[in-house]
């Protein structure tokens, strides 16, 4: 028996919640599953019939393009009847609460949920309090976690990398909102890359940043240095409640990932970014759009790795 | 005990005959992992076939997903990107109950329309659940329910078959 709500009695797979507490054989199996995955895109008839007859429902609480898009993708992918609802259209606008929304989903024969939500630690609630069958997968809480979009990158960084024991990785720009970044640190940590490094101002990263295992700069010329992978972080502005920049000039200036600090990283430094860009404020288009970019890459992998965790997570569960 | 150049002989000589009856035009051969691939590169070199072999791995296209879920590792396909039109020969080792060769027609049929579909198995046996049955066979096996064929390989590619303590 096992303590973690992801994993059922046998160690499998049962809710995808977050990357803490997930063993490096696990990631590496969702990442061989993914990989198996990639070439179902270059069929003529982009399906495999896994989970026909399975219903999934996108519940999207906060506003998302890529992430509901692929997800949407790769359920249909693996001949799911998915239903993607958003906040706007719902319920829960006229009041309804979240536990209220989740019980009428149930009774419509859902067997999976993929929430997001702005709300740290809503998936994990939802999954607490949902009927014992129902998977679920969060696609993005608050500034908790976004496993599946570190597992992408992961994989993304596998594909290129091959080996995560020598490599050094720099996640740049807002760390203290991003949820992405927490789940990536420790992905990253959990698959053994040798440093992971975070570069920003002080007023963006959190108090507690260096417990979570990585090194901290703050400064990009100097923090780029022995780099092989660069992760720019968007900058959120729509989550910045207090002045914690001077300008977005300002901030490009100095922390802005431009083909001359792009430069100081090692020559063969893949840069990533988990979208949407704001060019010309963390990162120039000429290193969006570039050679050592591999961000349009992500988001194809999304499919497949997001493919992955969700065949993972409905296989039949032995506990129940 | 069964000679495995006896069986592999046999096939070939059936598929060179089938080849010819039904008029083949360039045939793609693909083989199902893992044993089926083993048997499939053989025939490939003995029938001097040009074109690469193709791999199939019908995981994703099993029927029994409710009951054993995804399996990790599982090798990706590779076929060429278009099938449509093409003649197809279908290499596995053992023919049984026929859902592995339904499963992976499904997957055939996902990549495009081929011309035609011909089946050869290494060992045909008994137990069949659907109507499935393969075109030619090295031998054709009567096994109680409880025996299994396990094929080794790939050099030398060998079997021997299985008492199971399994259902009957």
């Amino acid at each position: 028996m096992t303590d973690n709500l992801q994993l059922n009695a046998e160690g499998k797979l049962k809710h995808f919640l977050t990357i803490e507490g997930l063993s490096k054989p696990l990631l590496t199996e969702i990442l061989d599953t993914a990989e198996s995955f990639v070439g179902v895109s270059d069929h003529q008839i982009k399906k495999v019939p896994l989970l026909r007859g399975k219903t999934i429902v996108n519940l999207f609480f906060e506003n998302s393009t890529r992430t509901r898009t692929t997800f949407e993708l790769a359920a249909k992918r693996l001949s799911a009847d998915v239903l993607s609802m958003s906040i706007a259209t719902s319920s829960t606008s006229k009041g309804e609460s979240l536990l209220d929304t989740i019980r009428n989903l149930e009774s419509m024969f859902v067997d999976m949920f993929v929430v997001r939500h702005a709300i740290s630690g809503a998936a994990h609630f939802i999954a607490q309090h949902t009927a014992p069958h129902i998977s679920v997968i969060n696609a993005g809480d608050g500034q908790h976690a976004h496993p599946t979009q570190a597992m992408l990158d992961m994989f993304t960084i596998r594909q290129i990398k091959k080996d995560f024991a020598p490599l050094r990785v720099a996640i740049i720009g807002d760390i203290l909102h991003s949820r992405v970044a927490r789940s990536q640190i420790q992905a990253l940590n959990t698959l053994g890359a040798a440093e992971v490094r975070v570069i920003a101002p002080k007023t963006l990263l959190p108090a507690y940043v260096e417990t979570l295992g990585v090194t901290v700069s703050h400064s990009l010329s100097e923090g780029l240095q022995d780099i092989d992978v660069v992760i720019m972080l968007r900058l959120q502005k729509e989550r910045m409640t207090s002045a914690l920049l001077p300008s977005e000039s300002e901030y490009f200036k100095c922390f802005g990932l431009t083909e001359g600090k792009l430069k100081i990283a090692k020559p063969d430094a893949i840069v990533m970014h988990p979208g949407p860009i704001n060019r010309g404020v963390e990162i120039e288009s000429k290193v969006a759009d570039g050679p050592q970019s591999v961000i349009l890459k992500q988001v194809s992998n999304g499919i497949a790795v997001r493919m992955a965790i969700m065949s993972m997570a409905m296989q039949p569960q032995g506990a129940f | 005990m069964l000679d495995i150049d006896h069986l592999l002989n046999k096939l070939e000589a059936d598929l060179r005959q089938i080849i010819i009856d039904r008029h083949l035009t360039q045939p793609l051969m693909i083989g199902i992992h893992t044993g089926g691939v083993w048997v499939a590169e053989a025939m490939h070199q003995r029938l001097g076939l040009n074109e690469p072999l193709g791999l199939l791995d019908i995981s994703f296209y099993r029927d029994d997903f409710s009951q054993i879920g995804v399996h990790p590792n599982v090798k990706p396909s590779q076929l060429p990107h278009n099938i449509e039109g093409r003649d197809i020969i279908l290499i596995d080792d053992v023919f049984y109950t026929g859902r592995t060769i339904r499963a992976a027609l499904n997957e055939i049929f996902d990549y495009g329309r081929p011309n035609r579909v011909v089946l050869g198995v290494l060992i045909e046996r008994d137990g069949k659940q659907i109507p499935i049955t393969p075109d030619c066979a090295g031998e054709r096996m009567v096994l109680t329910a409880k025996q299994r064929i396990k094929l080794t390989g790939p050099e030398p590619l060998h079997f021997h078959i299985e008492n199971t303590a399994g259902h009957d």
